[in-house]
């Protein structure tokens, strides 16, 4: 649906100011209920028992002695949770993971689970389950992996995207491919060069909400599931197939949301705690604790990225070449090859070439992760990218400026671009008055910038107008930062009614049609561009009903300020018709009103960043700490500006702690070693500065009103603006993510000894 | 065997009954009803559970249940006087402080924590005071504005 | 499944709570219990490792009942410390945190604010944690510990209570009363400094306490310098000590410091840092926190 002409460049009375959100009192109050605040009447407590070991064969499970406790309800396994899934790789691999089969591949895989009439009992079932494990030989790190001999974590996985198709197995379970021109050639005209690896950590998305749902399944095969996620309409369609359910007969209910940034878009504990409700005929609640959480459940992968990149000494990039390597855990993901569509995703390019690997390893199973894979390939490219600019003496802004994307580049995962966002953001960088400030002692500025796809897909609301001509408005879409505020800002705009006569709630699965789940930045765009299409039915609704009062032809009707207006000269003293009046006129003039919509939300309008940071590095101990920071990001129309920067900053804040702290630890053993807050160590208040936003708004041509999703892109660019920043004061290029103390200290004395 | 305790939650007093090693931020939640605190962690990282207790900041996730025998709890579900917030719940829905909203009980409490001992704080008192907090959806910008506006309000200034 | 009359296996006996309010009492109870027992100071350990599931006591002695044990008391000798103190009730108290600055600034660098209300340096020393950070600042300012067993009472050299990473030297029936802090001399002052990849709530990577006293002329008399996390128990550096005695903690001086200081570590790799890291940062640490407590004593 293309932009209203009429839109651009006009004001809007509703969308973009900054009402209160409906949830907020609630979440103020400690009255908003997240996923483990709900009970059922007779809950019992589910618990999973998890592998100690990074990969294993399961000899045997003997569940007989928990079953025997008293209290005990219901003990699963695999046995429990049997393949329904038909030759589908991507649910078998869902199912796996949810609960192993023949094989654990990670520490924390679940093994087995319990329901019990209390948390002790639970605990110590867990306890009387014996399994025989024979303890494989492990890998959990990307480049060890692809070696020759490193343990195979399947014997079957000959690398897809291949031809010939490999004569062995590998570790590498796919290969994807991106470009265009010829990067040889392009090569060949460079007069300078630079190729670089680079290597990031696993990460995690480190919401404060662990996960959580109560679970309830009847006998007669229906089946209700309280839970917080970001797409409870997924989380039914793969509970329902794993558990051989229909889809119908399963109704999920949203908790509010504690975090999610795309690790809540994954089944984990869910199946198992509806075949425990199942078994036990009983609800079953089941909450994970925080180490759970980091064990089983979300991390990013880690990667390990070569680039290069050729450039004229007159600023010209003549190609860019990048090799990505992502984990993915033990099942295949498509980690790699977003990696590999979004890493030269900012610059105008003849010659580019990506390729990705698909790396698995003992891990637990990948997550997306905000902008997922864009982070690590910004990394590496943006760290060259500035490399390359004082090589050849030119600023780095106006290099990137200089090859930056616009609108009718073919970008290089292959879509030609519409009106775009890069050059602008990259211009308010450079005329940014954080680019002129002084720096102290020890400290260095940086910046980068970054690209997000976004996301529309399948989208369904309901608007229904109250008898005293109050809107109620249904998504299907889970709120995790504000979006129903948002949404409701659209539809009081297209109504032309105040934003505080529009409530919008979040249906469960039973009450709207299927949706899409919140990712890919997708909530606000998707679900406001249903919803104004949803008021646009029920404004002819409500045309017809006013024509119908006045008795007059509905071409003589028009709505204008959330009123029915009667136009032509014959109608000339008719008093419009508000809303309110409509409505209460409903009973007699055909029925409840209503409007609906139900789209594939096409054209999400792809979001670029560019990102400043200062930072100030201890030189004896090669602590970092950030002074400053500004995100600057096409919104294309900021819905609700406050929490448009909202985004931008805690995308912000999510990337510091990744370039600097945050990592998954592994043993020798194969055993995370830091599955806690305490050592994993996501920012904390005192870590971080303000972080200064500046919105820009390129509005995107495929949304009503213009808007582009936000939620993601401010994640791509810190980890390579604070390398830069580093690299711009001391000298020295960090490679390899974090860049913790014990990192920066090394390079720092090599730099010295240097 | 259970324990028997007897409280005072945000000035009523409560009984209730729990096991000797159940975390006073269970009993709140399973046995009174009280889910405004949250576990994030259970093990004192968060500060999602924060409440008070005898007049000091706490991790309820680090109190046993048994403890509370005799003690006065607040609450975030006591933070405001009948209909009318508290300025720092004001604030924070205002500053768009609070975007999934799960640590946000614990902020509050520990904010007013911190406002209480120190009611005009420099943004470093109030970044360090709150330190215990964690947040992963803001980056902390619109909560540290909120508080900085609350002590503000609450100093009349 | 389990609803039958096969069910065979019983419930674990749960765990007892209880909550003595004199000190024999406690010892008392410490002394004939069997199984698993603990002592319940702040809690913001011993109940992490029973999340964890490290540990399932049987018993729990909660000492924050006895009121001896909840005071900070200003004696002629110094401060006496109840064992149930939290860390936080120690800043509140001006004539200590007047005395030994570095002990108190210790105390309130264990996790937060809210670790703060509930943990204790009695518990903190006890747990014989090695990136204990209260202990290396008791370490350098002397602290003693004062025990009551059913044998009575004794009091040690805090540095005696640690022996390996999570174990103290305490007795069957034993328990902390109270940490007892010198008085302070004239022209001293200490000092902790500890290094954290973030600004809070991490464990210490290393940390050093300095607690040292200059005469009229700004020479350091006498010092004691204590490391933390670089062995499996905190450490009493004497040579760190002695490379300062005699100085004016002049630029050479802190040198020998540094190198005294990074000589006595005995660190291991792990998920928090390395040996390499570690041994060049107590260095780093020994000479800030030198210099802060120099200052401190009136030096210039």
């Amino acid at each position: 649906m293309p932009l209203d002409s009429h839109f651009t460049g006009q004001s809007f009375k509703s969308v973009g100011t900054r009402p209160l959100r409906p949830d907020g009192l609630d979440k103020v109050t400690g009255r908003a209920k997240y996923g483990a605040d709900h009970n059922a009447p007779g809950q019992l407590v589910g618990r999973i028992l998890r592998s100690p070991h990074a990969h294993a064969l399961i000899k045997k499970i003997d569940t007989s002695k928990a079953e025997k406790l008293a209290g005990v309800k219901a003990v699963i396994t695999a046995a429990d949770l049997p393949d329904l899934t038909n030759g589908d790789q991507g649910m078998f691999d869902i199912l796996d993971n949810c609960m192993a089969r023949s094989k654990v591949f990670y520490d924390g895989h679940a093994v087995a689970a319990v329901a019990a009439v209390d948390a002790r009992t639970a605990r110590e079932a867990l306890k009387l389950i014996k399994v025989e494990y024979e303890i494989l030989p492990h890998v959990t790190e990307v480049d060890e992996a692809i070696k020759p001999k490193a343990p195979l974590l399947h014997k079957t996985c000959f690398t897809e995207g291949v031809e010939p198709k490999p004569t062995k197995p590998s570790n590498i379970a796919k290969r994807t491919e991106f470009g265009h021109g010829d990067v040889e050639a392009g090569f060949a005209e460079a007069d300078f060069i630079v190729e670089r690896n680079f290597k990031t950590e696993q990460t995690h998305q480190g919401y404060i909400e662990p996960h959580a749902c109560v679970a309830s399944v009847s006998p007669d095969g229906t089946g209700e599931l309280w839970v917080c996620t970001q797409g409870h309409f997924i989380y039914r369609n793969h509970c329902a197939m794993l558990l051989g359910m229909d889809v119908s007969k399963l109704r999920v209910t949203s908790s509010e949301i504690g975090g999610g940034f795309g690790g809540k878009t994954h089944v984990w504990g869910e199946p198992v705690a509806l075949a425990l409700s199942r078994k036990a005929n009983r609800p079953v609640k089941l909450i994970m604790t925080r180490d759970e959480v980091f064990r089983a459940s979300g991390p990013t992968s880690a990667t390990s990225i070569d680039v290069k990149i050729g450039v004229k000494t007159d600023g010209t990039i003549t190609a860019g070449e990048a090799t990505l390597r992502y984990s993915s855990g033990p099942y295949v993901g498509m980690w790699a090859e977003l990696g590999a569509m979004t890493a030269f995703a900012c610059y105008d390019l003849k010659n580019v070439k990506t390729v990705g690997h698909e790396v698995l390893v003992n891990t637990p199973k990948t997550a997306a992760y905000r902008a997922p894979s864009a982070p690590m390939a910004a990394f590496a490219v943006e760290s060259v990218i500035e490399e390359l600019a004082h090589k050849i003496g030119m600023d780095s802004v106006d290099f990137r400026i200089k090859n930056a994307a616009k609108q009718g580049t073919k970008s290089s995962y292959g879509p030609v671009y519409g009106p775009i966002g890069i050059g602008p953001a990259l211009q308010a960088a450079k005329d940014h008055p954080h680019m002129k400030a002084p720096l102290g002692p020890n400290q260095g500025r940086g910046m980068a910038c970054g690209f997000w796809f976004n996301f529309g897909g399948q989208t369904c609301t309901d608007l229904n107008v109250g008898i005293d001509g109050s809107v109620t408005l249904t998504v299907g879409t889970v709120d995790v930062g504000g979006s129903r505020a948002s949404i409701a800002l659209c539809v009081a705009e297209e109504l032309g009614i105040p934003y505080a006569s529009v409530k919008c709630l979040v249906a469960d699965t039973g009450t709207l049609g299927h949706n899409d789940m919140t990712d890919g930045s997708r909530g606000t765009f998707s679900s406001s561009m249903a919803g104004i299409f949803a008021a646009r039915n029920a404004i002819t609704v409500c045309k017809e009903r006013a024509a119908k009062m006045w008795e007059i032809s509905v071409d003589d009707v028009t709505w204008e300020d959330g009123q029915a207006k009667a136009t032509g000269g014959s109608h000339g003293n008719l008093a419009p018709l508000s809303l309110k009046e409509i409505a209460a006129a409903a009973g007699s003039t055909g029925g409840p009103i209503a409007g609906h919509a139900e789209i594939v939300a096409d054209g999400a309008g792809v979001s670029f960043a560019a990102h400043i940071a200062d930072v100030e590095v201890d030189p004896e101990t090669g602590r970092s700490k950030i002074v400053r920071y500004t995100a600057i990001q096409d919104a294309g129309k900021a819905v609700h500006p406050t929490y448009v920067e909202g985004q931008y900053q805690g995308g912000a804040a999510q990337g510091i702690g990744w370039a600097l702290n945050e990592e998954y630890v592994y043993g020798k053993d194969g055993r995370l070693q830091n599955a806690g807050f305490l050592d994993y160590r996501i920012p904390v208040c005192s870590d971080l500065p303000m972080i200064d936003t500046q919105i820009l708004e390129i509005p995107n041509p495929n949304h009503p009103y213009g808007v582009r999703g936000v939620g993601e892109t401010s994640i791509v660019p810190p980890l390579a603006a604070i390398a830069n920043a580093m690299s711009n004061a001391f000298g020295v290029r960090m490679t390899h993510v974090p860049m913790s103390p014990p990192r920066v200290l090394k390079a720092l004395e090599a730099a010295a000894k240097a | 065997m259970a324990v028997l305790v007897s409280t005072t939650v945000n000035g009523d007093t409560i009984e209730f009954a729990c096991e000797p090693d159940e975390t006073l931020l269970d009993a709140l939640r399973n046995r009174m009803g009280l889910t405004g605190a949250k576990e994030g962690c259970g093990t004192g990282d968060c500060g999602a559970c924060s409440i008070m207790l005898d007049g000091r900041l706490v991790c309820s996730c680090l109190v046993l249940g048994p403890e509370a025998q005799g003690r006065e709890i607040e609450t975030v579900e006591g933070m405001a006087d009948g209909p009318v917030l508290h300025p720092l719940q004001r604030q924070f829905l205002d500053h768009g402080a609070l975007q999934c909203g799960i640590c946000t009980p614990g902020f509050l409490i520990a904010a007013k924590a911190l406002l209480d001992k120190t009611p005009d704080p420099s943004e470093e008192e109030i970044r360090f005071g709150l330190a215990g907090n964690l947040c992963r959806c803001t980056g902390y910008d619109k909560i540290v504005r909120a508080v900085q506006d609350a002590a503000k309000e609450m100093r009349g200034a | 499944m389990a609803q039958n009359a096969a069910t065979i296996f019983k419930q674990v006996t749960p765990m007892q709570y209880e909550a003595p309010e004199t000190t024999k009492a406690a010892v008392a109870l410490l002394a004939k219990a069997k199984g698993s027992t603990h002592v319940l100071a702040g809690g913001s350990d011993l109940l992490v490792r029973m999340k964890g599931g490290f540990i399932e006591p049987d018993l729990i002695v909660d000492i924050k009942r006895i009121k001896a044990m909840r005071e900070v008391k200003k004696t002629a000798a110094g401060f006496s410390i109840g064992a149930a103190v939290p860390c936080a009730a120690l800043s509140e108290n001006k004539a200590l945190v007047k005395a030994w600055p570095g002990v108190v600034e210790a105390a309130n660098l264990i996790g937060s604010k809210q670790i703060q209300g509930r943990c204790t340096i009695a518990g903190n020393l006890c747990n014989a944690g090695p990136a204990a950070d209260s202990v290396p600042a008791m370490v350098a300012a002397g602290a003693k510990a004062v025990i009551q067993g059913p044998k009575g009472k004794r009091t040690v050299a805090v540095e005696a209570i640690g022996i390996a990473p999570g174990k103290n030297s305490l007795k069957k029936g034993e328990l902390v009363e109270a940490i007892l802090l010198p008085a302070r001399k004239p022209k001293s002052g200490d000092a902790y400094l500890r290094f954290i990849p973030r600004t809070e709530m991490d464990i210490a990577v290393v940390s050093c306490g300095v607690n040292l006293t200059i005469d009229g002329k700004g020479v350091v008399t006498s010092a004691r310098v204590a490391l933390g996390a670089v062995a499996p128990t905190v450490l009493l550096a004497d040579a760190a000590a002695r490379a300062i005695i005699g100085s004016k903690l002049d630029d050479a001086a802190l040198d020998k410091l540094g190198a005294a200081a990074s000589a006595a570590c005995r660190p291991i790799d792990d998920k928090r840092g390395t040996i390499e890291f570690r041994t060049k940062v107590a260095a780093v640490l020994a000479k800030r926190a030198a210099k802060i407590a120099y200052r401190r004593a009136g030096g210039k």
